[in-house]
């Protein structure tokens, strides 16, 4: 049986783990769950799968306030309200007044989609759950129509969570998982190598000592990842930063560092002369 | 099938709650050829049938177990591998016919297979008695020069496993503050801030004081009233624990999912006074904690609750002078609030200790780990 595999990007490292979790989820019509640090690459992932595959992307970016049905749909009972007092507008017809959320479009979508759930865990815990049945059958009934909305390409459905709260079991039981670790040095390399063809050998490697010596340091609250190191490397590459005084200091330390007290705990350690 | 079935067994034996179906989408995966060699199979499983980080280490333990062995010898994993790369072993099966009921019923058919297919599948039956039963003693470096499956400079499944990558995300072992925050938040769902909505009563009393000018009241419905009261032992014995303990104050502390958080410290047990600050004697009286406690409390008690005998049951364990023994103020605290557990930073193994007895007589006790914590609020949301 053949299905589209998920290669990389041209601006996207996956590694082999990753790469096969794609394909089974795409395989497998399932969702794929993506968990990993903030800034190694989630969301990044299904603008890569939407690239690859050749797919239109559309993202549904959770807040704490959404609820499951508005991703499928909203009735605006409100306004359908407002204009039956001034009888400027139709509106007999509901359907003007009920518009489809980012997972309804991806739903009646006439060609396969790459569906992006973007922060799952944002929402509240039951979010998850409500969504089980539209997930499993892709589709969804709209009462107010009377009518029910149906796939007709599956969408491949990428899900991220920050782990902010757990997830129901019901839910994960459905969903591919994986887990982005964050990169070693090679993998560090390639990404950099991806993003900033040309910069100077030296004040990457330079960079990418310092900064694996920042992540390994206690205490920090927030700790830098990789969409930070490369802002990182594109200030320090933009001022010109000698890689001789990477070596010796912490030039822009903000932009790697942005809690408060990780800055002021650096700024101690500093003092006690641990760099 | 007959040879993925160790795999199963040891990822259970793990603690991995791999359920029917998590083992079917893996059986469905293999048919599409998803896994073509030990290597995919690595991945494949380990997507398909861990659903968090915090598995990740004992799935690679249980591949190790299973697989070391047939990795280690050429025929059988080439046998495997051409198994893999076969996906038309599994057509045969009509559909449903493996919808287990349960793990019982998969043991079952799973016997079953194998006698029947002795014959075909020689090698098939042998992988089960080599991966099943090899010992984890399989060790990393055992394995280290192992170069598998056809990769292509990739890292082998086995290798990977071995590497035990994943040791520090086990929840039973590492926990940051954030663990414990996550957790905490649970709490929160006792009483979860309702959506807004619409009241409607009032929208048409509005609506009709507006003359028909149609006004929209929404209200909140239901708001967050959980109060947290934490309650910690700075007891010398504790010294060991501080840091872990510091950690679970501070996810206490900056979780902004309760109505009052309030926290304070007592030593070996709670007598007259308990503390808000040591050094600086802010310090408040027992029974004034007690008097103010809501039904919409949840009191948190830290503690290895070791300590010698007469400092929980006589009035003298207090420096404070004559009052209620320590085992007194607690039977307190649970009359007044059921909502009270005891979090024990040591080990389960040392409660074999007559204080401790005692305390879990007046209050369920749990092991102060992210497991332990989870069962705990599991508690205190459902006390009785």
């Amino acid at each position: 049986m053949s299905f589209q595999r998920f290669t990389g990007a041209t601006r996207y490292i996956a590694d082999e783990g990753l790469r096969a979790s794609v394909d089974a989820a795409i395989a497998l019509e399932r969702p794929l769950l993506v968990k990993g640090e903030p800034g190694t690459g989630k969301t990044l992932l299904a603008h890569a799968v939407s690239e690859a595959l050749g797919m239109p992307l559309l993202t549904w970016h959770v807040k704490s306030t959404t609820k499951a049905v508005e991703g499928l749909y909203t009735y605006d009972v409100v306004q359908r309200l407002n204009d039956s007092r001034f009888g400027d507008h139709d509106i007999s017809n509901i359907r003007r007044y009920i518009k489809m959320g980012p997972m309804g479009r991806a739903l009646t979508a006439e060609k396969r989609v790459v569906f992006l759930i973007d922060e799952v865990d944002k929402a509240d815990i039951e979010f998850p759950n409500d969504l089980l049945r539209e997930l499993d059958e892709m589709r969804f009934y709209v009462p107010e129509l009377d009518e029910t909305f149906e796939a007709i390409e599956r969408p491949v459905v990428i899900i991220t969570s920050n782990a902010e709260k757990e997830l129901p079991d019901a839910f994960l039981r459905r969903c591919v998982f994986h887990f982005i670790q964050f990169p070693d040095a090679d993998r560090l390399n390639q990404i950099v190598q991806v993003h900033h063809p040309t910069l100077d050998k030296d004040l990457v490697s330079a960079a990418m000592q310092r900064f694996y010596a920042l992540r390994k340091t206690d205490g920090m609250r927030k700790r830098p990842s990789t969409s930070e190191f490369l802002d990182w490397l594109t200030v320090l590459s933009r001022a010109g930063v000698d890689p001789e005084v990477i070596t010796k200091s912490f030039p822009y330390l903000g932009v790697l560092v942005k809690q408060e007290q990780d800055l002021e705990m650096l700024e101690r350690r500093k003092r006690r002369g641990y760099y | 099938m007959t040879v993925l079935a160790p795999l199963l067994f040891n990822l259970r034996s793990q603690g991995v709650g791999v359920g029917m179906g998590e083992w079917l989408s893996l059986v469905d995966a293999l048919k599409l050829g998803l896994a073509r060699d030990l290597d995919g199979l690595y991945g494949l499983g380990r997507s398909l049938l861990v659903h968090t980080e915090a598995h990740y280490d004992a799935y690679d333990l249980a591949f190790q177990a299973t697989f070391a062995g047939v990795a280690l010898q050429p025929e059988l994993k080439e046998a495997l591998e051409a198994w893999l790369s076969n996906p038309e072993m599994f057509e045969g099966m009509a559909p449903g016919e493996h919808d287990f009921e349960d793990l019982e019923a998969l043991l079952e058919a799973y016997r079953k297979t194998l006698a029947e297919q002795q014959e075909r599948h020689a090698k098939g039956s042998r992988f089960v008695g080599t991966g099943g039963t090899s010992p984890y003693g399989r060790d990393g470096k055992a394995n280290q020069g192992l170069k598998m499956g056809n990769g292509g400079g990739g890292r082998s499944g086995i290798r990977l496993a071995s590497e035990r990558n994943w040791k520090n995300y086990r929840t039973d072992q590492q926990l940051k503050v954030r663990d414990f925050k996550v957790a905490l938040r649970a709490l929160r769902n006792l009483a979860r801030e309702g959506p807004e909505a619409l009241d409607l009563d009032e929208t048409i009393d509005k609506t009709g004081k507006n003359a028909g000018e149609i006004d929209l009241v929404y209200r909140r419905e239901r708001a967050n009233r959980v109060r947290l009261i934490l309650l910690m032992d700075a007891g010398g014995s504790m010294d060991p624990h501080t840091e872990l303990v510091s950690r679970l104050f501070t996810a206490a502390k900056e979780t902004k999912a309760f109505k009052t958080f309030d926290h304070y410290f007592f030593h070996n047990c709670v007598y007259n006074w308990l503390y808000r600050d040591y050094e600086n004697l802010d310090r408040v009286e027992t029974g004034t904690v007690l008097r103010e406690l809501t039904p919409q409390h949840r009191v948190i008690f830290v503690g290895d609750a070791a300590m010698a005998p007469w400092e929980l049951f006589s009035g003298a364990g207090d420096f404070g002078g004559p009052g209620l023994s320590g085992v007194q103020w607690l039977k307190r605290f649970s009359e007044r609030c059921d909502a009270a557990v005891w979090l024990n930073p040591d080990p389960e193994r040392f409660w074999h200790h007559p204080t401790v007895t005692a305390i879990r007589n007046t209050f369920p006790m749990y092991p102060l780990t992210l497991e332990g914590l989870r069962a705990s609020i599991r508690k205190l949301r459902a006390p009785r």
